[in-house]
Parts: C-alpha cells; sequence; structure tokens
C-alpha cells in the first residue's frame, strides 16, 4: 500500500504540471492585465512596471519564469496587494480556510451519519421522513440564503433563551473565537450534513438488509455490536469515495461564506484575483486548490482499501 | 419417539408487499428431536426458509408470524429481541446458503467466530479463542491458527462454508438450522460439507434441520422429512417412507423429476441417436484461451483457462462438458463460439477453419452456432418483449424478412417451445423461471442453428422446471437433428442430454466417453471423485455408497503444477518450469483416459 500511495503520489506530478500549465496560458488568454485598469500612467512607467513583473516579455517566457520560481517555491509576488507576496497571502488566509472547512466537515460527518443511521433504522416512520424533508431543505437552500437568515436571528435580532444571551457576532473572524467561528461554520456545514445524511442512510438501508447483517442476528448478538461492527463499516464506504472531493471543495470553496462573514480566508482572493487579473495570486490559489482536491482523493482511496479489506492497492 | 427439544405449531408467515398480503407459510407444524436430523424439501417460494427465519426472529422487516414456536418448552415467537437473543446464536444456531455474502467481508474470520461466543458467555479472549481455532479444526480447517486472521474472501467457497458451520457451533448448539447449505458450492465441496454435518450429528449429537431443494442431500442425511409446498408441509415422515413409499402426488413428482446418475431416465422422449454416417460439424483441435494475470507489477502469469482441449462433434451429437467451477467450461463454450480470442489451437466448422474469419463470416457463423445462457431472467433484456427477444436475431441475421414473416415465425417458434403465442408482447419479469428459459431456448433456436451451447442452461431452475426445459431440449433436437454441447456442473443432468461426455480439471480434459461408459466405468480418479460425490435420490444407496473423496481444494488455476494433481510422479519441482502435460490414453473404442497416478483407495 505504500508504494502503491507513493506511485499515486509521482501520479499525481504530471496533473499538477498541466493543471498549472492549463490555467497560466487560460488566465493570458482573458483580455486585461493586472496594470490595465490602473489611472493612465505615462507609457514609458507603464513599460517600466511591466518590465519589473516581466510582463513585457513574451507569454511563453513569462510561463518558462514562473515554472522557474515554482521550482522554488517561489510564487511570485502580488500584482495588486503591493508589498506581499502570494505565499504570504496564502499562508495568512489558508489556516483560516482550513479551519473553517475541517470545522464544518467534522460538524457535518457527525451529524450526517448520525442522522443517516437513524434514518435508515426507522425507514418509512415518522422519524426517517422527517429527517430527509430536513436533508431536503439542507441541499436545496444555498448558503447565501441560509447565512443572512441566521445571521439576523442570531446577530441582528439577538436571541435570549431562559435568560442566556445566545447573540452571535455577524461577522468578522477575532482571531479564529469560538462565537465568530459558530454562524459561519453552520452555514457551511448545513449543506454536508444534508448529503451526508442522505448518503448514509442509504447505504446503511443497504447493508442492514444484508445477509452478513442476518447472520450477526443469528448468532444472536445485540443490535448496538451488530450497527456498530457490522453495519457502520460497510455503510460509510460510499461516504468515504465522497468526502475526498467534498473536503477539498469545502477547504477552498467556501468564498461565498467568507465574503458573507467578512473573514479573511482564501477564498476572497479568489473572485479577487480572477476580476484584477492577479495572476500570480491566482496561479498561487489555483496550486492550493489542486494540490488539496488531488492530495484527498489519494486520502480517500487509501482510507477505502483500509475500511474494506477487498480492496488492495498491489498493482 | 423422543421429546421433542423444537416445536412448531400452526405457524403462520404473511409478508405486506405493495400487491397485497403474501401469505407465504400456511399453519405449518413439526417436532425436532434430541440428535435428529430433520430434512426440509420443497422448491423455491415453497417457505422452507422462511419457516425457520420465522422461528428466528430473522423475517424481513415486512414479515409477520403468527403461532407456536417453542425450544425447551420455552415460546421463541414474539419473544423481545434481547431475551430472543439468549437462545439465538447460543442454543440453537443457522447457517446460510451463500457464504460469501453471509458473512461479514471486513471482518476476519476469527473475530466473527468469536463474537458470537463472547456475547453469550462471558469468557476472556484467550479463551475464545482457543475454542474458536480448536472448532476451526473440527471442521477440518487447515491452518486454523493463520486462517482466523484472514478475511472472508480470502478463503475459498468450501472453506467459506465451512467456517460459517464453525462459526454457527462454537456454543455448541442443540439445534443447527442449515438452509441450502451446499447449493452454491460443487458437487466434491458439497460432499465434504455434508460429511461434516454428519459427524457433527453423531458426535456432537447436534440436532440438525435440513433444508434444502434436493432429494439427493436429504437422503443422504435426514432421519425424517417434510416436503413443502407453496407454504404447506404435504407430506412428512420417515425418510425411507419419504423415498420408497411417497403418498402425495407432488413427493412422487420431486422424486421422479431428480435426475439420477444411476440411471439415463429420459424415457418418454428418447434421446435421438446421431445417425451413424453423421458428417462431422465441429472440430476442435488443441485450443488454448490463456488469461494474462498480473502477479506483480512487471510479471504477468497465464491463466490456463482452456489448455489444450481437443474433440470432434458430429451432427445430431450431444457433447456433454462436466467439471467444477473454474475448469473452464465456459471459457471453452466462449472460445467456440469465437466470443473470446483463443490463445492457440483451431476450431475447424464445417471444414472451415474459423481463425481466418472475417466478419462475414462470423455473421454466417452466428446463424449456425447460437447459445443459451444460465440466468434466465438476467440474459434477457428487461425492456424488451420476449417477442422481440426472440426476434432479434432473425433481425441481425435475416434483415431482409418481411415483418408479418418475422412475427410469424415467432409465433411458431414460440408454440414449439411451449410457450402461449398470444404471450408474444409480455414482458420478461411477467414469466417465471422456467418460462424465461424456453423464451431463451426459442431465441437461440428461432435461426435454425446447427450446434447449440448450453451454458449451464438448466442451473439455476427447480427440479421440476429442470426436468421440463431437458425434454425440450431433447425433444427439439430430435426434430431438428441440431447438435448440442451440453455444459453444466452437474453430472445427472448431463446424464439425460449427452452422448458423449468430456470431463474437464483445469482447463484439460480428464477424460472422455460415451455417456453410460463414462458413469459405470469411470476411470480417472477425478471422474471417479465427481460421480461419487453426486449424491443420490435413494436413502439406502446414498448412505452405502462408497466414496472416493478428493481432499481439500482445487489448487490455483495459477499453479502450472495443478493439472497434475493426479499425475504427481512427473510434476517438475518448479513453479516456472514447463509441466508435463498428461496424455490421452484410449482404453477401449471412444474412451479416453488422461494419464494418472495408482490410486490407492
Amino acid at each position: 500500500m505504500l508504494s502503491y500511495a507513493a506511485r499515486r503520489f509521482l501520479g499525481a506530478l504530471p496533473t499538477l504540471f498541466i493543471i498549472i500549465t492549463f490555467a497560466f496560458f487560460m488566465m493570458r488568454l482573458a483580455p486585461g492585465g493586472p496594470f490595465d485598469s490602473n489611472r493612465h500612467l505615462p507609457p514609458e512607467i507603464e513599460y517600466n512596471i511591466e518590465a519589473a513583473y516581466n510582463l513585457d516579455k513574451p507569454v511563453y517566457e513569462q510561463y518558462f519564469i514562473y515554472l522557474d520560481n515554482l521550482a522554488h517555491f517561489d510564487l511570485g509576488p502580488s500584482y495588486k496587494t503591493k508589498d506581499f507576496t502570494v505565499g504570504e497571502m496564502i499562508a495568512a488566509g489558508l489556516p483560516v480556510s482550513l479551519r473553517l472547512g475541517l470545522s464544518a466537515m467534522a460538524l457535518a460527518i457527525f451529524f450526517g451519519i448520525a442522522l443517516g443511521t437513524i434514518a435508515a433504522l426507522n425507514k418509512n416512520k415518522g422519524t426517517d421522513y422527517g429527517v430527509m424533508v430536513l436533508a431536503m431543505f439542507g441541499i436545496t437552500i444555498p448558503t447565501f440564503v441560509t447565512a443572512p437568515i441566521l445571521t439576523l436571528i442570531f446577530g441582528i435580532y439577538g436571541v435570549n433563551f431562559l435568560g442566556m444571551d445566545l447573540s452571535l457576532p455577524v461577522g468578522g473572524w477575532n482571531g479564529g473565537a469560538l462565537p465568530n467561528m459558530i454562524l459561519p461554520v453552520t452555514v457551511l456545514a448545513l449543506p454536508q450534513i444534508a448529503i451526508i445524511s442522505r448518503l448514509v442512510r442509504g447505504s446503511t438501508i443497504e447493508a442492514l438488509r444484508s445477509n452478513y447483517v442476518r447472520t450477526a442476528r443469528a448468532k444472536g448478538l445485540p443490535a448496538y455490536l451488530i450497527l456498530w461492527r457490522h453495519v457502520l463499516r460497510s455503510s460509510l464506504l460510499p461516504l468515504v469515495s465522497y468526502l475526498g472531493p467534498a473536503v477539498a471543495g469545502l477547504l477552498t470553496g467556501s468564498l461565498i461564506v467568507e465574503q458573507i462573514f467578512g473573514l479573511p480566508g482564501i477564498g476572497r482572493y479568489f473572485v479577487n484575483a480572477a476580476l484584477n487579473r492577479d495572476y500570480t495570486l491566482m496561479m498561487g490559489v489555483i496550486i492550493v486548490y489542486a494540490v488539496f482536491i488531488i492530495g484527498l482523493n489519494l486520502v480517500a482511496d487509501l482510507l477505502y482499501a483500509v475500511l474494506d479489506p477487498r480492496v488492495t492497492y498491489k498493482r | 419417539m423422543p421429546e421433542p427439544i423444537f416445536e412448531i405449531r400452526n405457524l403462520d408467515v404473511r409478508f405486506a408487499t405493495h400487491d397485497g398480503e403474501v401469505h407465504a407459510v400456511r399453519n405449518v407444524s413439526l417436532d425436532i428431536a434430541e440428535g435428529e436430523c430433520l430434512g426440509v424439501v420443497g422448491e423455491s417460494g415453497s417457505g422452507k426458509s422462511q419457516v425457520f427465519l420465522a422461528a428466528m426472529g430473522l423475517l424481513s422487516s415486512n414479515g409477520r408470524a403468527t403461532g407456536s414456536v417453542k425450544y425447551r418448552g420455552r415460546e421463541l415467537l414474539g419473544l423481545p429481541q434481547h431475551k430472543l437473543n439468549r437462545v439465538r446464536g447460543s442454543n440453537i444456531t443457522m447457517i446460510f446458503q451463500d457464504p460469501l455474502t453471509s458473512l461479514t467481508p471486513h471482518m476476519t474470520i476469527g473475530a466473527q467466530i468469536m463474537e458470537g461466543l463472547r456475547s453469550h458467555r462471558r469468557i476472556p479472549r484467550d479463551v475464545a479463542e482457543a475454542r474458536a481455532i480448536e472448532i476451526l479444526e473440527v471442521v477440518r480447517i487447515p491452518e486454523a491458527r493463520q486462517r482466523m486472521r484472514q478475511y472472508p474472501h480470502e478463503l475459498s467457497g468450501g472453506m467459506r462454508q465451512r467456517a460459517m458451520i464453525a462459526m454457527a457451533t462454537v456454543s455448541g448448539p442443540d439445534l443447527l438450522i442449515a438452509d441450502e447449505p451446499t447449493t452454491a458450492l460443487d458437487v466434491t465441496v458439497q460432499a465434504q460439507i455434508l460429511d461434516i454435518m454428519r459427524e457433527l450429528k453423531s458426535e456432537l449429537k447436534t440436532a440438525v434441520v435440513m433444508i434444502s431443494h434436493d432429494m439427493g442431500v436429504i437422503a443422504g442425511i435426514a432421519d425424517r422429512v417434510q416436503v413443502m409446498r407453496e407454504g404447506q408441509i404435504v407430506e412428512a415422515g420417515p425418510v425411507e417412507g419419504i423415498f420408497y413409499r411417497p403418498q402425495h402426488a407432488y413427493t412422487k413428482e420431486l422424486i421422479d423429476a431428480m435426475p439420477r446418475l444411476d440411471k439415463a431416465d429420459l424415457t418418454e422422449t428418447a434421446r435421438a441417436e446421431p445417425a451413424p454416417d453423421a458428417p462431422k460439424l465441429l472440430e476442435v483441435s488443441d485450443l488454448k484461451v490463456h488469461f494474462p494475470i498480473k502477479v506483480a507489477p512487471w510479471i504477468t502469469r497465464p491463466l490456463r483457462a482452456v489448455d489444450g482441449v481437443s474433440f470432434t462433434l458430429r451432427q445430431g451429437e450431444t457433447l456433454g462438458v462436466v467439471g467444477e467451477s473454474g475448469c473452464g467450461k465456459s471459457t471453452l463454450a466462449r472460445a467456440i463460439l469465437q466470443l473470446l480470442p483463443r490463445t492457440d489451437g483451431s476450431v475447424v466448422w464445417l471444414g472451415h477453419d474459423l481463425d481466418t474469419h472475417r466478419r462475414e463470416d462470423l455473421r454466417k457463423l452466428r446463424k449456425e452456432l447460437q447459445i443459451v445462457f444460465q440466468d434466465p431472467l438476467a440474459s434477457l433484456d428487461p425492456r424488451c418483449t420476449v417477442g422481440q427477444s426472440i426476434a432479434e436475431p432473425l433481425h441481425a441475421l435475416m434483415p431482409v424478412l418481411p415483418r408479418e414473416e418475422v412475427s410469424a415465425r415467432v409465433k411458431k417458434m414460440m408454440a414449439r417451445v411451449g410457450l402461449d403465442p398470444g404471450w408474444i408482447n409480455r414482458y420478461p419479469h411477467e414469466f417465471s423461471g422456467g418460462q424465461n428459459q424456453r423464451v431463451g431456448v426459442a431465441r437461440a433456436m428461432i435461426v435454425e442453428p446447427k450446434l447449440v451451447i448450453c451454458d449451464e442452461a438448466v442451473s439455476a431452475l427447480d427440479v421440476s422446471i429442470q426436468a421440463q426445459i431437458v425434454r425440450l431440449i431433447a425433444e427439439l433436437q430430435a426434430q431438428t437433428h441440431m447438435s448440442l454441447i451440453f455444459i453444466s456442473h452437474d453430472l445427472a443432468i448431463v446424464r439425460q442430454l449427452a452422448h458423449r461426455v468430456i470431463v474437464l480439471y483445469m482447463g484439460q480434459v480428464v477424460e472422455i466417453a460415451d455417456g453410460d461408459t463414462i458413469y459405470f466405468d469411470p476411470r480417472h480418479p477425478y471422474t471417479k471423485a465427481l460421480i461419487s460425490a453426486v449424491p443420490v435420490p435413494d436413502p439406502r444407496l446414498e448412505r452405502a455408497k462408497k466414496r472416493i473423496k478428493l481432499a481439500g481444494d482445487l489448487p490455483s488455476p495459477l499453479a502450472t503444477r495443478a493439472p497434475l494433481t493426479f499425475l504427481k510422479s512427473k510434476v517438475i519441482d518448479s513453479a516456472t518450469a514447463e509441466q508435463y502435460r498428461p496424455k490421452l490414453i484410449q482404453v477401449s473404442p471412444g474412451h479416453f483416459v488422461a494419464e494418472h497416478d495408482e490410486v490407492v483407495t
């Protein structure tokens, strides 16, 4: 399995290279450049600026310069945010996004599995229908709707429960303080809880119907043991394949939530860099995303083999 | 009769379905005494399994059982789970049909054996482990200690079923319920499993319920028999009474429908013998199909699925191909039909070497060569009416036929295979397994082929239906003088139809002979073992029969030494060396036997 992981890792490098190349040239294809929107500068100054960033050279030459820098782990300076390198910006934003995404995923996995299992155990009863209707809501209502509603309730109106003030801040990072985290993490987690609970419900129902669960019941095992040992592991398999891309998506794709709550994650770089033609920042963010997606998919595949002994990666 | 330990009284099982209530078990009552074996026999859908699933509280969630089920005077029906669990898995245990799906794939054999034991008795882990290893040795699993750490998919079918029996006997039950425990297994493995069950019964005094559709299995093990049909017990009594003096018409029918190895009893439709001067249709020589299997990243080894098979087939002749799973019989069929590329050898069809086939030749060949597959429902397109399925080969192979002509031919064909031509617009799911297989036969026969290959064509059917389809095929052959290659793991079925029989072992022919000769005078030890392993539906014969046993499992088909299991004296002790190839020796006209070592039994 170690050699499989190593080979997958090596196999990921060409993929990454293709992504970088593709993104680099696509960016250049878009009209405009990083310094176009500035107020009009005398041509010679504009030329100097462009020369400072190597933008006066042909595109292919820029590409090789970029690759060369990348090989030295240098993502270059940001074209727009003066005095910051892309590396520094990502180093500042990524931990915020990571914390947000991982917290949301942990929350989603816990509640998703719990709700999905409860629904499966009560298949076609009130509880099941209740969970599934909620899940449908969770999937269909987008975060830009849930976020303002929750903000309105907990942030603006404030909630007083038995004399306790349950109000939460409407935005800001505040160094990652818990009250600031609650709303964005909840908003991010809600659709994931919905998807995971539906996935888990389906696979659990299938596992409960399987012959081996019948064997386990025939052994006279108590219900909780059957659920824990025999059902849960096989019912979580589909979840694992879903989680790889999903975690990557949550870590990186939380830009809407980051915008709404004014959080300094890297999601907002994505939009801003694209709009401002901040080539280097854009590339940096794309590389981070690609690494996460490839890496987490690999982790999911390896985890799959751990959960299901029939899957082996010898070849 | 001794005091019963298990009593079922007036048991009814009903299932709520979308199409209304299904009454699966009707008013069933039975007793089981200490240490006895009760055989419960019936065809699929007779409710035989549901009786005992209900008794164990294992019905699916839409099922409901009423009546009474008592274990040593204690009512089990309606007990809350935690109370039922004290009896279930401890005093009464159960084993199931398909050992692969009935074992939890992500748990080791050891863990699955120990968990039952430890949940019923509070014993430390090491004691449970020692007991589990002990019981694995009782069911004759070699290297028990290592097996404990293996997963179900790493064991062979026979080993898995033994592990399952170990799981069910480790707690020392009074009653073991076996639900078709050998149905998914090869005959030689089935014989081994039945031996183990007989031992449990005689040595551990465990009462056994043997649920089976196979009268031969029941004849060999049961003390008393219950015959079930449509949810009811139609006849019950001691095993000899049931087999030698059956009272109910259905029991007689079941016994008669059972194909017998010891006699070819296709009396009503004597099989048509091929004309003595019948022309040669097919000549297969030294056919090889090897699949490259990766054993390491850069090393591939050939899996010799078919390894040098030769035979000829005349017009109107039926060739039986028998062998156990993995012996290459289906691969052989597919290679002859050119559905698989062959590695070596030649297939000559009517003097035409098929090696040089062009697309046009292949089309012509398809018209002359047809196949009937095993699973009738799965082999038909569920979205096509049976009429469309039957007509399909006509559309493909005779596109010039006008519409009315196609429909007329389909209707005629349906009538010939015993289907009402008025059903032409029905869908496969509206038919039973037997009717669907008639559709399969009709689909193959519509283009009037010269050769039909039946690949396990009746294996998925109940015995009474099996007999009907076999009779149908024999009749069609008598009418059309087509040739047949009848492939089956079931020797008794092959016996009914085949003029000549080929026995395959690990992709090689070990014996060829006339149908009768191979059953009465088998020479090769593998053939002998195979034939003696087939249960005969006759209790006295079955119990008195001397069996030639094969020890252990089939070897891996990747091992080059595997085909030399019966010729150990010629084995070259090297994993890669080209091994000796046993020659076929003619012992009497038309009877060829592969070289083998002297067998001491």
